[in-house]
């Protein structure tokens, strides 16, 4: 952990960003790009702190690689300002950003050893030979590459170019690290393995970390907080939980895993609000955080692992909703099991974990059930 | 049907084939004849390599075609390979259409105006400044440059286009400077190209006839004038073998250019591999 990190955020260790007084490492400001017609970032604002994981995540075409590349210094904002560690990056050229890049294609130089690779960025500083020698041992050693050394970058697996472009990014001991979507081209085990790798160098060295990612459960896994993006603007920041659970948009909570929204109008029910919704036999209790009123046309969302499913009616307190409905499919996981199930015009789909084996299971395929959830589990969706 | 159509196929290609390499075998078929009547077959013989090599003329001529060629090419392939980074990676600068139609225009060319206009050019440069003094070696080496570069233009800016521009930003990214990048990463990827581009330079200077004959002056006989003059005051066994020897060269050139191609084209695929893509 870097020193500045700790003596700024004390027990914020995980969290920079809430410390009192903490000043961003990287501050975006008011930072659009345009290519002609076409604005790919669209007057965004973001603070990163130091020690952070941080991830921009978005469809393809939202901006976030070209967010990425003006970080970089590839590309000159239209408008706005860009500072990292207090200096104003205008006009910077990239070679002399204190920011390296982990580039997606991983562009590794095809005619040198992997060596020689690592040691391009340290040579270029001017470092003394016999500096540069251990700094990339050292380096080698970390990515457990020591033996690969000599060999030419085709004479790699996928995993292992990925490490080397790593290797190189890091070995400069960059003050923010630029990973292009660090693992998409590797297979899905290699990517589980390679994420836990990256958040141990990350935590070892300090170095603060911004990750592109179109991969929902790698921005998930990784990172300390998320920007999620779309058309050039930032949707939603937050940490995985809060983007998860408390998702402030129909985007944000759709793009990040799966979710139920049933779209309606709030009516007066009994003492309190509910939503009348067209598909649904009955009303839908909302849950306390709804500040609305009469008549609004929301989106109430609820993620499939917090509903229940039982064949009798839910005998939970006041807080609760439940529907009847009938399990219309069933999709075996391993795990866990999704059902959808048929309720009024609507389905629910709700996962629940394999507690039993397959052939003893409860409920099954065109089985009369009863759905509920806690009115607190529920999300009360505006835009 | 399909056999007949395959008949058809086969037998153009003989006619073609034929048409392209019956001369050239009869050539150099002739040059190891005995006889000094050309037609007349006396039986096999090196007879007319070894009279070759005795004149004097043909060492110097073969000496003076040799130097304009590795002059011209060396020229040509650094100025060809500028012109290609500035079409493919100065992004849109003024005039850069007009450029790029310029570069290739040699190639089209007809190469009787190429040799008239760059004689008139030489000599109202005479008239203007006083060189070039004499017309020659260095005449007929910038005469040749002109439309080699426009060959390896074309080679280099194959190539710079399909390698995209990832590696330069991550040698960029690691600290190195433009010129370095340049050094250390543009010009080792395009080595294949640029060698490529000197040996067609090479062969294409070599073989030229009617350039160097608008610009060439007394003293500067280069290989193919030497053999148009002598072949004009009758066939001449001795230039058959000369003839088959530059043919030789020529073949060499292309056959070493043509696989460096190839080879390229199989790094690029690797690399587009590696990348994923």
């Amino acid at each position: 952990m870097s020193q500045v990190n700790d003596a700024a955020a004390g027990h914020y260790g995980d969290r920079p960003w809430l410390a009192p007084g903490a000043v961003p490492f990287i501050h975006i400001q008011g930072v659009s790009k345009r290519f002609g017609d076409f604005v790919a970032v669209d007057n965004v604002d973001l603070e990163i702190y130091k020690g952070e994981l941080f991830a921009l995540l978005g469809g393809s075409g939202c901006g976030k690689t070209t967010l990425l590349r003006m970080l970089a210094g590839f590309e000159e904002p239209s408008s706005g300002n860009i500072f990292i560690d207090g200096a104003d990056m205008r006009s910077v050229p990239p070679y002399e950003r204190p920011v390296n890049m982990m580039f997606q294609s991983y562009a590794l130089f095809p005619h040198m050893r992997v060596e020689q690779n690592v040691a391009y960025g340290l040579k270029r500083d001017g470092v003394p030979p016999a500096e540069v020698r251990r700094r990339v041992e050292e380096m080698l050693a970390m990515v457990e590459l020591s033996d690969f050394a000599r060999r030419k970058p085709h004479q790699l697996s996928g995993g292992q170019r990925q490490r080397v472009a790593l290797a190189r990014a890091l070995v400069k001991r960059p003050k923010v690290l630029l990973l292009d979507e660090p693992l998409a081209a590797l297979d899905k085990r290699l990517r589980e393995q390679t994420q836990f790798e990256l958040m141990n160098i990350q935590d070892k060295l300090g170095v603060t970390f911004i990750v592109v990612t179109h991969d929902q459960e790698e921005a998930m896994t990784l990172s300390t907080r998320i920007a999620v993006m779309d058309a050039g603007r930032f949707v939603q920041i937050g940490t995985p939980t809060e983007i998860y659970e408390y998702p402030q948009t129909r985007f944000t909570a759709s793009f990040i895993g799966t979710i139920n929204m049933f779209e309606g109008t709030v009516v007066r029910d009994g003492g309190g609000l509910a939503l009348d919704c067209a598909d649904l036999p009955m009303r839908l209790a909302l849950p306390e955080h709804f500040d609305g009123g009469e008549g609004q046309q929301i989106t109430l969302a609820v993620r499939p692992e917090k509903i229940r499913m039982s064949k009798t009616q839910d005998a939970g307190g006041g807080a609760v909703v439940s529907l009847p409905g009938k399990v219309r499919d069933l999709a075996y996981m391993g795990n866990l099991s999704i059902y959808r199930v048929e309720v009024g015009k609507a389905v629910v789909q709700i996962t629940a974990p394999n507690q039993r084996r397959l052939d003893q299971r409860e409920i099954t395929w065109d089985d009369e059930v009863h759905v509920g959830w806690d009115t607190a589990s529920a999300l009360a969706l505006t835009e | 049907m399909r056999k007949q159509r395959s008949t058809f196929l086969f037998s153009a290609l003989c006619f073609g084939m034929a048409f392209l390499y019956v001369p050239i075998f009869l050539m150099i078929f002739y040059s190891f004849n005995y006889s000094k009547l050309v037609p007349v077959w006396g039986g096999f013989s090196t007879r007319w390599y070894g009279v070759l090599f005795q004149s004097e003329e043909v060492w110097d001529a073969l000496a003076l075609s040799l130097q304009i060629a590795v002059v011209n090419a060396t020229f040509a392939t650094l100025i060809g390979t500028m012109a290609a980074l500035a079409l493919v990676r100065f992004g849109n600068f003024r005039g850069r259409m007009l450029f790029s139609g310029m570069i290739t225009a040699p190639l089209v060319m007809p190469e009787v105006i190429t040799g008239l206009s760059l004689l008139l050019l030489f000599i109202t440069l005479e008239g203007i400044i006083g060189w070039p003094s004499e017309r020659g070696f260095t005449t007929i080496t910038i005469a040749h440059i002109t439309f080699s570069m426009a060959f390896v233009a074309v080679i280099i800016q194959g190539r710079l286009a399909g390698m995209g521009q990832e590696l330069e930003e991550a040698a960029q990214d690691l600290g190195a400077k433009p010129f370095r990048v340049l050094f250390d990463v543009t010009l080792p990827r395009l080595a294949p190209g640029m060698l490529a581009g000197w040996l067609l330079s090479f062969t294409l200077s070599l073989d030229d006839l009617i350039i160097a004959s608008f610009v060439s002056g007394p003293g500067a006989t280069t290989l193919p004038i030497l053999i148009y003059s002598r072949v004009r005051l009758g066939l001449r066994p001795d230039i058959n073998a000369l003839a088959t020897i530059m043919v030789l060269a020529v073949a060499i050139g292309v056959i070493v250019a043509g696989w460096l191609l190839f080879r390229q084209q199989k790094q690029r695929t690797r690399e587009m591999q590696m990348a994923g893509k």
